[in-house]
């Protein structure tokens, strides 16, 4: 292949006039590169240009500024149907005055294919989808996870180097979306063809990338494996978008590259904390997050470092987790705690005002730059 | 070239735009301003237009005349003002009355079952597709006095002994009022219809579950969410009702002179195009001044596409 | 709550109005089959058929024709034919022209942005919130002065001289049609979002490609409502057909017209009837079409 990415957006900017007469940059200098072969999501609630990036890479919307490079290529103004990408829609946009099968063929056909060769092409992604029988069938006819695999086919028959996928499981079920989910990642991982995935849904991005790029407000804010991401968050916004956090602010007191020292106004302590974001300082207004689960709910009569006395004020069951809801010194701290013994003697849950000891680790507690 | 233009969405949407655009320019633009120049003008002896600038003829529609009486150089003449009160009139009155004819059928259709629906529907439209002209030449039929109307009146008479003498309704402003009723009524039929069927049924449910029993239900749920279709049938036959001729000619006779009229005879009878281009503008003033803040008060309706 | 529950004070003002939309034309159809040439009271049918019109005073006794009389007379009658002609051939001219450039304005309203858009919107809607007769003369008032100056110019004499006729009648027709299909179509474009047509384009056909194959099969249904819309204003307009025909171009409207103004015989009554029935087929074929191409839909 001609390069080392599959498709590269450089420096883009896209700048749209709102009805009002202003200017807004639905995408301002995104520069990300995706690799061949990869399962890339763009995540982020809506309006934060992962919509107009990914359309910008099916040629739909052209950059203010920037370049976008698909297979090293430069694509300028060059036409979606000169793009040797495919898209999955998010309404799907199956044409409804054609079946199933012209759905799929239409793409062959404007490929000038041979009347032969379509046939076994349609036939062979009907199969591949699970529709085959299918054929004569209206869009209007299918189910919504039967038009969803419709458009997969009808984007995968043309064997492009890219496909785009624009929220492509919004409109289903939860249970289908999950089947959905594995089904994609499989077809991904069989083809070995690049999937750009738009999505506002963290889990979905979670289970399916290789990478992620978590956006907001037309920037990417941190680009990473699911891992990375969830574990190294190098901004409070990431922190807070992926997951759940704690966040308490402070100041630091000192710094080194492994470690940083945190003052604590709420608390009125330090803490030690990983430095997360590139840069910080000494004597810098910080955000310190640490999630749930990584609390730890300590013997009562342990003593040491990262040690914190609470009270609970409310603790509720949901089933695989307990979220026990803490005021320490004033400040609320949730705990997600595994329930890892069956049991029901309510005398093992926590109980509101119960008096317990929390433990920060180091290692859990992320020292981030404020927004 | 082509690749230019392919890029130029902005190039691409003029073009398209450019045929009908150029077409109403020509056709419609152009002659409102024309009509307007020709409103300021003058009538020559042989009925052609002299190009001047003055309001002589919007003084004359307003009632300033210098034909009088008693030696006087100018007195006020209501005639014009007269007609245009009539038609004001005329169509307020059609307008209202088609309103109180065309809710209810629009209800019956919008409620009934959607198998029957497009069957009454269909029913509605009918009429409306059988000619404008001969829709009118149909109520000359029914209101002479050798007429269908007077014909069943008379018989019912002389069932109970009643004497009876035929009525004399053609060519009374009576007949002109029935006349146009019956030309515009699928017109408010239709937009109504629309408007009423958008209505979810989830929402009269939700009425009838917060206690509102059906009057007040097609009160304060039914009647303001139909509204739009209301303003939309209101413009679709308010406006035609101003500017219309042919009803008037044909069943008031010479009795009643329609604003319609007026402008008609200007331009074939008495040729004064100036007059009549005066008379013209003050009619589209009008109707451009009501639908303004009738539209305003009640905003405008997709439901004025036919369907 | 029944959805479909009717009170019967609704059910009367239906049955009413209905009455009040029908009767006029059933009294008008009955009429067309009057024995009487006065055609002023109703004498009841033709009773015979004869190898000749018989007459008895102005009643009609017998004809070839039978109960048909007035029928047959209409289609021995040179100016209704042609007016006929006349009428459908405007409504077809102009009913094509109409339906291509307001589709191509339709799809420019709703899918692109440009500096001509409010003039052309503005444009579009005059034509709805203006009277006729304001259009009407407008445009006589424009062709009477620009043939005056072109024979006075080029000095045209006799039959070269322009002048009103089939060919303005037609122009004019166009451009009160025009914003009905724009409308119309308009609407129907409202009905999907771009997504199809970038779907096409996605899959490798071009703007043609995609707009032959994808978007004018989706707005077809919403071009023929608009052309259908179109043709039926063409052919019931008697307004500004009125004030733009000159000699050789009366349509039906304007010869009917002509005729309430002079002597009325049941020959009017009987075109009304003729008119009527197309016009009642015309639909039925219409709706039995629809009625094919939505075919029922069935999940799964």
């Amino acid at each position: 292949m001609a390069s080392e990415f599959a498709v590269e957006l450089r420096d883009v900017v896209k700048r749209f006039i709102t009805p009002e007469g202003n200017e807004i940059a639905a995408v301002d200098h995104v520069t990300m590169q995706i690799k061949n072969g990869e399962f890339f999501s763009m995540l982020g609630s809506s309006g934060c240009g992962k919509t107009t990036s990914l359309r910008m890479i099916a040629g739909f919307e052209w950059p203010s500024e920037g370049e976008v490079y698909i297979e090293g290529r430069a694509m300028g103004h060059t036409p979606p149907y000169q793009r040797k990408v495919n898209t999955v829609f998010q309404n799907y946009a199956l044409f409804q005055h054609m079946t199933v099968y012209q759905n799929v063929a239409f793409g062959l056909e404007m490929e000038g294919a041979s009347p032969d060769e379509i046939k076994k092409r349609v036939a062979r992604a009907l199969e591949m989808v699970q529709l085959t029988g299918m054929e004569r069938r209206r869009p209007r006819q299918l189910s919504g996870g039967q038009q969803q695999r419709v458009a997969v086919a009808r984007a995968l028959v043309k064997t492009p180097d890219v496909l785009l996928l624009d929220e492509p499981l919004g409109a289903l079920d939860l249970k289908l979306r999950k089947e959905m989910q594995l089904e994609l990642k499989a077809l991904q991982q069989q083809l070995g063809i690049t999937f750009i995935y738009v999505t506002h849904d963290q889990e979905e991005a979670l289970t399916m990338s290789d990478r992620i790029a978590v956006m907001s407000n037309g920037q990417v804010r941190q680009m990473g494996t699911p891992v990375e991401i969830y574990e190294r968050p190098t901004n409070k916004f990431v922190a807070d978008f992926i997951g759940e956090s704690n966040f308490l602010e402070g100041r630091i007191k000192s710094i080194s590259a492994k470690e940083a020292s945190v003052f604590i106004p709420a608390l009125n302590t330090e803490v030690k904390g990983m430095p997360m974001s590139q840069g910080l300082v000494n004597g810098e207004e910080v955000v310190v997050s640490i999630r749930p689960e990584k609390v730890r709910i300590a013997e009562k009569a342990a003593r040491g470092e990262g040690l914190f006395k609470g009270r609970v004020l409310t603790s509720v069951y949901i089933g695989s987790d307990t979220h026990v809801y803490l005021d320490v010194r004033g400040v609320r701290i949730k705990v997600m705690e595994q329930n890892r013994i069956s049991r029901l003697d309510p005398s093992s849950f926590y109980v509101k005002d119960q008096e317990v000891t929390i433990l920060l680790m180091p290692e859990n507690t992320l020292v981030l730059k404020k927004d | 070239m082509l690749q230019r233009l392919r890029e130029n969405k902005s190039a691409q949407g003029t073009l398209l735009a450019l045929p009908t655009t150029l077409w109403l320019f020509v056709l419609l633009i152009i002659p409102l301003i024309l009509t307007l120049v020709v409103s300021f003008g003058k009538r020559s002896p042989d009925g052609d237009v002299i190009y001047t600038f003055t309001f002589d003829n919007y003084v004359r529609l307003v009632g300033y005349s210098t034909d009088c009486p008693d030696g006087q150089t100018s007195c006020f003449d209501p005639l014009y003002v007269n007609i245009l009160r009539r038609s004001l009139s005329l169509a307020f009155n059609t307008t209202v009355i088609v309103i109180l004819l065309a809710y209810p059928l629009a209800y019956f259709i919008a409620r009934a079952h959607p198998k029957r629906r497009n069957l009454f529907l269909f029913l509605v439209l009918i009429p409306l597709w059988t000619n404008f002209v001969i829709r009118v030449y149909a109520w000359m039929m029914l209101l002479r006095k050798e007429g269908a109307i007077n014909i069943v009146i008379g018989w019912l008479a002389n069932l109970l002994n009643i004497p009876f003498t035929p009525l004399e309704m053609l060519y009374t402003p009576g007949a002109v009022l029935v006349g146009m009723v019956y030309e515009f009524l699928p017109f408010m039929i239709l937009p109504i219809f629309t408007s009423l069927e958008k209505i979810d049924n989830s929402l009269y449910e939700a009425a009838a579950d917060l206690g509102a029993n059906a009057f007040r239900t097609f009160l304060r749920v039914t009647l303001p969410l139909s509204m739009p279709g209301v303003v939309a049938g209101t413009i679709l036959v308010f406006i035609p009702v101003m500017g219309t001729f042919v009803v008037s000619d044909i069943l008031g006779g010479r009795q009643v002179i329609l604003v319609g009229n007026l402008i008609q005879r200007q331009f074939l009878d008495a040729r004064d195009p100036t007059f009549g281009s005066a008379a013209a503008l003050i009619l589209m003033v009008m109707t451009l001044i009501v639908t303004y803040f009738y539209t305003r008060k009640f905003g405008f309706g997709e439901e004025i596409v036919p369907a | 709550m029944n959805p479909h529950r009717r009170s019967p004070l609704i059910l009367a003002a239906t049955t009413l109005v209905y009455f009040f939309l029908y009767a006029p034309i059933v009294i008008l159809v009955l009429y067309s089959f009057n024995a009487s040439r006065a055609n002023i009271k109703f004498e009841g049918f033709i009773p015979s058929f004869s190898e000749r019109v018989v007459m008895d005073g102005s009643t009609v006794k017998s004809s070839p024709c039978g109960p048909f009389h007035w029928f047959c007379e209409l289609s021995k009658n040179d100016d209704v034919i042609e007016a006929a002609g006349n009428t459908l051939t405007i409504a077809f001219t102009a009913t094509i022209i109409a339906t291509i450039i307001g589709t191509m304005a339709a799809i420019a309203m709703q899918r692109y942005d440009f500096k001509l858009k409010p003039f052309s919107q503005i444009s579009l809607y005059i034509p709805i919130v203006i009277p006729e007769i304001v259009m009407g003369i407008g445009i006589l008032t424009l062709f009477s002065q620009f043939f005056g100056w072109v024979n006075a110019t080029f000095g045209l004499t006799g039959d070269a001289r322009l002048s009103l006729g089939i060919a303005t009648v037609t122009v004019s027709h166009i451009a009160f049609m025009v914003p009905f299909v724009t409308l119309v179509v308009q609407a129907r474009l409202q009905g999907f979002d771009k997504s199809f047509e970038e779907a096409a384009m996605d899959l490798g056909a071009n703007e043609w490609t995609t707009f032959r194959r994808v978007t004018f099969p989706m707005i077809l249904p919403g071009v023929l409502s608009g052309a259908l819309l179109a043709f039926t204003l063409s052919l019931d307009d008697f307004v500004i057909t009125f004030f733009t025909n000159g000699p050789g171009s009366t349509t039906l409207p304007i010869y009917v017209y002509g005729l309430l103004r002079r002597i009325i015989t049941p020959q009017v009554n009987a075109l009304s009837t003729v008119w009527i029935l197309i016009v009642f087929m015309a639909v039925l074929l219409l709706q039995w079409l629809q009625s094919r191409e939505e075919k029922p839909v069935r999940a799964k």
